[in-house]
């Protein structure tokens, strides 16, 4: 026990820095005759975190105890926040655009200073992030320093309340009784009626209503912290997945973010419109000045599971699990993820068809098509004709010195170099063969490769989903909301009623609406001729 | 008493909230690419085949130096240095250092010409599906794992090699 604790003289002993006894309601500190109106905030108890500066550990409780310190997270957290939102964030800038230069380009001076500062990618950076913990800190550190001591003084309290206490309440008032008009068990009733818990000693009554009321910012500072738990629970393993995943047409795919377990194919990526002619749409189409309007993207999609232990390279075990058109809005559900259509490419090369041609005759010898993404080393085209590939470029272009090269590989812009096999030539003849182009680069060649067309697929673009952390945000905005009516909705009301030699004192307090109480007093002193308290605040102006 | 009590109390909420919010700044900040290998972890075993179609399994070269190697024609700085790697190849290949050279998903095609026009002679291996260059973790390449003859990561760099860093770099994995 500290010896700084502040005994009263009703005998309780109060915690130090107490500023009304939790008891008999005694101001302690102060002058006792003062008439200036008491501050009841958190019941004069003592917030611990302004009495024990000693450890380490007090001295950081004691700064995030603070409330001006968590309006100040408040305020930079909303300074922040709001400077994120004036240029787009990285995550939200065209894809493939280089955010070093794509910020200048855009919004000139400003857009490269808010790039340099980091503010592109402002949510994730280590300062936000760190603001928030700050702001759960000190909900944690400031509820509960203000809840134990509240909680303390209101569970103590008792019915006969310190004078100088009642004197200096914001209601006041003092009745004289003549022939006792005033009946004690009737003002018992009257406040009953108005659904007050009434307590009664040695003739002084203390009445009062919806003390759960004062809990209320506690329970919504609950949800609160929730919801940051909420939100911290996705960066841990398993809880949260947000993967893009672009499949083509026949290609199966390892689904990521499912740690090797489920893997997608593609039956085809189907893109629908409206019909143009249709009478029913056709007016709304021509009104929508687009040429064509979309009704349907979708993939027909199956699901595989992977089955056994697999080295990494190898091909996998699958088991179909299901199949399932994924359409806008219609996801893909599997084991707590969910495979959502959000984009598309259409046409994407596959495969190129060319004849081999005799120049001279202007004969066909053989025609063969060349997969992009795996082109063989040979076709034979029967009778003595082969046409062998030298070398690919799915993305071909030259590079700086002037060599063939490929800038991905992905087929955008394919080219080879194809070895002609003919009888006239058994060693073969060179040449380079482009979309559109068609040289020859060791001399004239006998044959020539022609171009017939393509062969075409297109891509869906997905997104795999999982957020195990919904539940938590879902309880905690509950809370949350529970705690905002409860202290909203209800007030909590006391109103002191004290004998003293031939008067009755009555004085009553709220937590907010004072307008409200003021009724109820209205409604109780008439009805037992007490004498309507006055507003001691109201006086003094 | 109660001090003690409060002053205990006030240290444990503090210090789970500072050991989650550490945990999630170590997560999100550190080791944000889950999966990823990194150097001290065991070299995760994997199968490919090679130009010739020959299949090698990543364990086989258990007791000798592993250089593994991503990369790919399109990638410069990949390119640049091959033509070292290969010289040092041969410099180490008696001493038992191996050379895996991982082509990311490009067609076979595409890699066997570009092995036959550089010469390359260690063993060029095909990764289709990408499927070994995401267990690893390997995103712009190139990328170069040091293993040792236990199996184990000795280094990783993102960079492109000089011919006097590869050398030093196969003296440490050389058993």
């Amino acid at each position: 026990m500290s010896d700084k604790n502040i005994t009263c003289e009703c005998g309780h002993i109060n915690p130090y820095g107490t500023e009304i006894c939790e008891v008999c309601g005694k101001p302690l500190q102060g002058d006792l005759e003062s008439k200036k109106l008491l501050n009841m905030r958190y019941e004069g108890s003592a917030r611990r975190s302004q009495t024990y500066k000693t450890t380490i550990i007090d001295k950081i409780w004691n700064f995030f105890s603070s409330v001006k310190v968590g309006i100040w997270i408040i305020v930079l957290l909303l300074v922040a926040s709001a400077i994120g939102t004036i240029f787009p964030q990285e995550m939200y800038i065209p894809p493939l655009s280089d955010p070093t230069v794509y910020y200048k380009e855009q919004y000139g001076v400003l857009g490269q200073l808010y790039y340099d500062l980091g503010f592109h990618n402002l949510y994730g950076s280590w300062w936000y992030m760190l603001l928030i913990a700050a702001l759960g800190l000190s909900l944690i550190v400031a509820s509960l320093d203000r809840f134990v001591p509240l909680y303390r003084s209101l569970k103590k309290q008792r019915v006969i309340r310190h004078e100088s206490f009642m004197k200096r309440q914001k209601y006041f008032g003092v009745t004289e009784m003549k022939e006792n008009t005033a009946n004690l068990q009737e003002i018992k009733k009257a406040l009953e009626n108005k659904r007050y818990h009434v307590k009664e000693e040695d003739g002084h009554l203390f009445a009062e209503k919806n003390r759960f009321s004062r809990w209320g910012p506690y329970v919504n500072h609950i949800g609160l912290i929730l919801f940051l738990i909420g939100g911290m629970l996705r960066f841990f393993p398993g809880m949260y997945v947000d993967e893009v995943l672009w499949l083509r047409e026949g290609e199966t795919e390892k689904i990521k973010g499912t740690e090797e377990a489920y893997y997608l194919q593609s039956d085809g990526f189907i893109l629908e419109t409206y019909d143009n002619n249709d009478e029913k749409f056709k007016n709304a189409i021509e009104e929508s000045g687009q040429a064509a309007v979309a009704k349907n993207y979708q993939t027909d999609a199956v699901l595989y599971k992977q089955v056994g232990e697999r080295i990494a390279g190898t091909e996998p075990k699958l088991e179909k699990v299901k199949e399932h058109p994924i359409q806008v809005n219609k996801p893909l559900k599997f084991d707590g993820y969910a495979v959502y259509q959000v984009d598309y490419k259409l046409n994407e090369l596959q495969s190129m068809s060319f004849t081999m041609d005799n120049k001279e005759t202007g004969e066909s010898v053989g025609d063969l098509t060349i997969d992009l993404y795996n082109p063989d080393k040979s076709y034979d085209l029967e009778s003595g004709y082969r046409v062998e590939v030298m070398d690919y470029f799915p993305d071909f272009e030259f590079n700086d010195e002037g060599e063939p090269t490929t800038k991905s590989k992905v087929p955008n812009n394919p080219a080879f170099i194809l070895n002609m096999v003919s009888p006239t030539h058994p060693d073969g003849e060179v040449a380079f063969v482009a979309i559109k182009q068609n040289l020859e680069p060791l001399g004239e060649n006998d044959y020539k490769m022609s171009f017939q067309n393509v062969d075409t697929k297109n891509v869906s673009g997905l997104v795999v989903r999982k957020d195990n952390t919904l539940w938590i945000l879902a309880i905690g905005g509950a809370i949350f909301m529970i705690g905002v009516i409860q202290g909203m909705y209800w007030n909590h009301r006391r109103i002191w009623i004290r004998r003293k030699e031939n008067d009755i004192w009555l004085s009553s307090h709220t937590n907010k609406n004072w307008y409200g109480l003021k009724r109820e007093l209205e409604s109780i002193t008439s009805q037992t001729g007490l004498q309507m308290p006055m507003d001691q605040a109201e006086q003094k102006k | 008493m109660k001090k003690k009590n409060r002053l205990i109390v006030r240290t444990v909420i503090l210090a789970i909230v500072f050991i989650a919010v550490g945990y999630t700044f170590y997560t999100n900040f550190f080791a944000n690419e889950s999966g990823i290998v990194q150097a001290g972890d065991q070299a995760p075993n994997f199968i490919l085949t090679d130009l010739e179609g020959n299949e090698v399994e990543l364990e086989d070269y258990r007791g000798k130096g592993v250089f593994l190697n991503f990369w790919a024609t399109y990638c410069e700085p990949c390119k640049d240095e091959m033509p070292a790697m290969d010289k040092k190849y041969k410099e180490y290949k008696e001493k038992g250092v191996e050379i895996l050279a991982v082509n990311v998903s490009e067609p076979k095609l595409t890699a066997e010409s570009f092995a036959d026009r550089y010469n390359l002679s260690f063993p060029v291996l095909l990764d289709k599906s990408n499927d070994v260059t995401n267990h690893y973790g390997v995103g712009p390449i190139p990328v170069t794992f040091l293993i040792d003859k236990d199996g184990k990561v000795v280094q990783k760099t993102e960079a492109s090699l000089s011919e006097k860093v590869i050398d030093s770099y196969m003296k440490q994995i050389q058993p």
